[in-house]
């Protein structure tokens, strides 16, 4: 096959790159609602009816939702292999509860109100609760730490060795700067659970949903505006020193890297990447708005722009570091040196030219038959078919 | 065998890879099954087979969740507990569990939930379409994982860049057509349908049994009887296929199956039955079917099959070819683009042996170094434990005939004495109803277990895919894997038995109204016949 020398081997690593956040930020803008009305779930319903309501504006749909987070996974593996192997080798027991959040969550979902015992359903409450939150603030940790860079080296025959002792690989995770980012993603996906609660519940739980939501904008905007002040004066950058080729061999160990005093100079370089955080804020501000405004369509659309401001925020300011190391810079992971073969890239790329737009049609219908609100009544007068 | 991070770590991923699948077959088969019913609900418009579409539907749901929830844990310790395994073949391997997520698992994932949703928001055809999408979606994931776990059977389509110091994939259409892979595909979506055709007709049975639900139970034995009747054959004869593809793509599994110690003249026979010495290297009390080992292997009497002995003979050669390549790819590492071209091809003429070379890294950290002992203990290691393998394959071919024979008497009773079924023939099905799930986990072990020493047949031991990680950590987490899936494993079938004992409880008013009518219709058309008969 030369079919795939169509596109460069660098144009295609560049495309992967773009994929790999549009992945991203497909899973926070879909399943990040569900993880944000777990999270919201004690506070925004107080009777079991009211519960109920909640968790039925995700229900129908949260199955679909969870294939971002699979497809992810499966993305990462496919277009960057040595990505998949370090990040999550490395965050060896984080990962594991987030995999735990990530299997009960669906089958809370699905078991809670199939007893009728309020032991059982409170039980599930607390399980959705927990499952929401906890994921939806070790995402915004990992990031934190991916900025910072993380502990690794490869061996001459391409072994990631962790440099840390194993229960650092946890509690390591936990420096300031990155409990400051899981504050940002716990609080955004807060307030996109809240902009949904606003779009498909009504009475109370939507009124405790605005509530709550526009505290949880302002919270994200605050953090994610301190996270960058903290990363223009505290917090080291990278960038590749000498020669290198983008579009050769992916061999971390073929590039220099070294540390520079901050991330920024991104800024300086690519001077319109300053889209991205302006629109994180003034996304997170016009939720904020929106909530307290009551409406409806237009705030789950402010959300989503914050949403997609913050995440790409963080790409495009490290391009092309994907995972810099920071105990051997030269092990750092980067667009050139991380992907899959040429080949593979240009054949994954054409599977997603023919599925995404595919995928995105049918999700888009099936949230089109799914229009409307959930009412109380929808959930009594259907009580043994719904969620 | 000294128990270290590799143990552990295969452990935990043959506990969650078999916890799995205790649930995929009946998301597989299940999903067929109820597309099914739903089907001729459309077309006859009969309201009992909307309600057992629904049923059905129901316990496809509880089982589904799990199903999910679990491959979730699937898609990610790859990364976590094989990180070297994920950086050496992630560039083919990646491919199809990415393609997975995005051609099939979106599709079945997406519609599901307009499944329980859309009675009512749907029109009749468009919910059918729903579910078919359901159902082609949960086979279609099955394609693609297969079409992934055939490639560590049979790697075909790639070869190692030594600037990468990895496997890449060369061509995507032999890894896509790989023999091994659509022959395990048919294989195993087959035996999703025979679990799924034993679980309805299990519980339908025991319906009958209690006498309830007289018409939902009569009605799902007589499809999941003609439905896992056809799958029941497709299953062992696709078994049969994995068996004649595993001849030249996997010697040493189908020795190790047969228990097969030396090279047999042509046609080799077959062991039914005998107690393998992995010491002695021999199969004691053997009874054995001449010729049988020949045909169903060979499809031939004159082609050898190699024995154990043979093949470790053949693995020794393989090694020290392997260290040329090995010696040869340390001065390619070394040079990178100035490397010299002699050894360059040198590299190149011995790089399909590489990974025989990786088996000496379980004693030394050079394999140069090696001693003539380790080399000899090496190519022993490359023969797996024979007689889990010889047994539970067996296991396995055992139940699969029982399938035939017990679907081929349900569809039997069911189309030609009027779906009367004698009351031992009900306890049966519901006592078989566990079978299913035993041959498809026997299945599963024979296919992995039967391919060690390696994660990749042939390039990659799975001593070396195993992640850097602690004891501590792996045993963290396996101990929580385990207690988590144990509760989920209760809750779960605490559920299943509530709603099987609770049966259809959707339109209930609608479809009783239906049978009485349609019981006085058949007693009306009776009458008429008792009345004109006189009269002739």
């Amino acid at each position: 096959m030369i079919l795939h020398e169509l596109l460069s081997y660098e144009l295609l690593r560049v495309i992967w790159w773009g994929l790999l956040g549009v992945l991203l930020i497909g899973f926070a803008l879909t399943d990040g609602f569900d993880m944000g009305v777990g999270a919201l779930l004690p506070f925004v319903g107080k009777t079991d009816v009211e519960r109920r309501v909640a968790i039925n504006t995700v229900g129908p749909v949260w199955e679909g939702n969870q294939v971002w987070f699979i497809l992810g996974g499966g993305a990462i593996f496919a277009a960057w292999p040595p990505l998949y192997a370090v990040s999550f080798s490395g965050f060896y027991l984080a990962m594991f509860v987030v995999l735990a959040a990530f299997i009960v969550r669906p089958v809370a979902f699905k078991y809670r109100s199939k007893r009728d015992d309020p032991r059982w359903r409170s039980a599930w409450d607390w399980a959705l609760f927990v499952s929401g939150a906890v994921p939806a603030l070790l995402f915004g940790v990992a990031v934190g730490n991916v900025i910072q860079g993380v502990p690794f080296h490869f061996t001459d025959d391409l072994h990631s060795i962790y440099d840390d002792v194993w229960y650092m690989k946890f509690l390591g995770l936990l420096d300031p700067f990155s409990i400051l980012a899981g504050v940002v993603s716990l609080a955004m996906l807060v307030m996109h659970g809240a902009a949904w609660l606003t779009l498909k519940a009504e009475g109370a739980v939507q009124w405790r949903a605005r509530s709550i939501g526009s505290v949880a904008a302002l919270v994200a905007v605050a953090a994610y505006a301190a996270a960058g002040v903290w990363l223009a004066f505290g917090i080291e950058g990278y960038r590749i020193v000498g020669d290198y080729v983008t579009g050769g061999p992916s061999n971390p160990l073929h590039f220099e890297v070294e540390k520079t005093a901050t991330w920024l100079t991104a800024y300086a370089d690519r001077p319109w990447i300053i889209v991205a955080p302006a629109m994180g804020i003034l996304g997170g501000l016009l939720t904020f708005f929106g909530l307290r405004a009551g409406r409806e369509v237009s705030t789950l659309l402010f959300s989503k722009m914050a949403i997609l401001g913050v995440i790409s925020s963080v790409g495009l300011t490290m391009f092309p570091f994907i995972m810099p190391s920071s105990s051997d810079p030269q092990s750092s992971l980067t667009v050139w040196n991380s992907s899959s073969s040429h080949l593979t890239l240009f054949i994954m790329l054409i599977c997603a030219l023919i599925f995404m737009p595919l995928i995105l049609m049918y999700t888009a219908w099936v949230y089109k038959v799914l229009w409307g609100k959930v009412t109380e009544a929808d959930v009594t007068d259907n009580s043994h078919s719904v969620y | 065998m000294e128990f270290g991070i590799v143990e552990l770590s295969r452990l935990q991923f043959a506990m969650t890879a078999m916890y799995h699948f205790l649930f995929v077959p009946l998301t597989l088969g299940l999903s067929i099954l109820v597309a099914i019913m739903e089907t001729v609900y459309v077309m006859t418009n009969r309201p009992v087979w909307r309600q057992m579409t629904k049923f059905w539907g129901t316990l496809f749901g509880i089982n589904f969740v799990l199903g999910v929830a679990t491959g979730i844990t699937m898609e990610f310790q790859f990364g976590m507990n094989w990180s070297y395994y994920s950086h050496y073949v992630g560039d083919i391997f990646g491919a199809p569990l990415a393609i997975e997520g995005l051609m099939a698992f979106f599709l079945e994932a997406t519609f599901v939930g307009l499944f329980f949703f859309g009675w009512d928001k749907l029109s009749k055809q468009a919910h059918l379409t729903v579910t078919w999408l359901v159902a082609i979606g949960s086979n279609f994931s099955a394609l693609w994982i297969l079409i992934a776990n055939g490639w560590m059977q049979n790697p075909v389509g790639a070869e190692f860049n030594p600037q990468t110091m990895r496997m890449e994939m060369t061509d995507f259409f032999a890894v896509l057509f790989n023999e091994v892979a659509q022959a395990k595909f048919v294989h195993t979506v087959s035996a999703g349908y025979v679990t799924a055709s034993v679980f309805v007709i299990g519980v339908s049975a025991w319906y009958l049994l209690k006498g309830r639900h007289i018409e939902l139970a009569r009605r799902s034995i007589t499809v999941a009887a003609a439905f896992g009747l056809a799958s029941a054959f497709s299953v062992v004869l696709l078994g049969d296929e994995s068996g004649y593809s595993a001849t030249h793509s996997q010697k040493m599994k189908l020795a190790a199956i047969e228990a097969m110690w030396e090279t047999h003249e042509a046609p080799a026979p077959f062991n039914l039955i005998g107690f393998p010495d992995q010491e002695a290297r021999e199969t004691h009390y053997a009874i054995q079917i001449p010729w049988a080992m020949g045909l169903i292997g060979t499809r031939s009497l004159t082609t050898e099959i190699p024995g154990i002995n043979d093949l470790v003979a053949q693995a020794e050669t393989r090694i020290r070819s392997g260290l040329i390549a090995y010696d040869a790819l340390m001065h390619i590492r070394e040079m990178r683009d100035a490397a010299d071209p002699a050894v360059t091809a040198t590299f190149e003429e011995h790089s399909a042996d590489l990974g025989f070379a990786f088996l000496l890294k379980k004693y030394v950290e050079d394999p140069r170094t090696a001693t003539e002992a380790q080399i000899v203990a090496a190519s022993n290691d490359t023969v797996p434990t024979v007689w889990p393998l010889f047994w539970a394959f067996r296991v396995m071919v055992a139940l699969g005939f029982g399938f035939i024979a017990t679907m081929a008497y349900f569809f039997y009773r069911a189309s030609f004495k009027g779906m009367d079924f004698p009351r031992p023939a009900l306890w049966l099905a519901v006592v078989m109803i566990p079978a299913p799930w035993i041959a498809a986990e026997m299945g599963w072990f024979v296919a992995e277990f039967g391919r060690q020493p390696w994660t990749v047949d042939g390039i990659l031991p799975t001593a070396m895919s195993v992640s850097a990680l602690s004891m501590t950590e792996v045993a963290l987490t396996l101990a929580g894997f385990v207690l988590f899936y144990t509760a989920l494993f209760i809750i779960e079938m605490g559920l299943m038995l509530k709603y099987i004992r609770k049966g259809p409880f959707q339109d209930v008013l609608e479809t009783d109204a239906w049978v009485q009518r349609h019981h006085d219709r058949l007693a009306g058309r009776r009458n008429a016949d008792a009345i004109a008969t006189p009269a002739e």
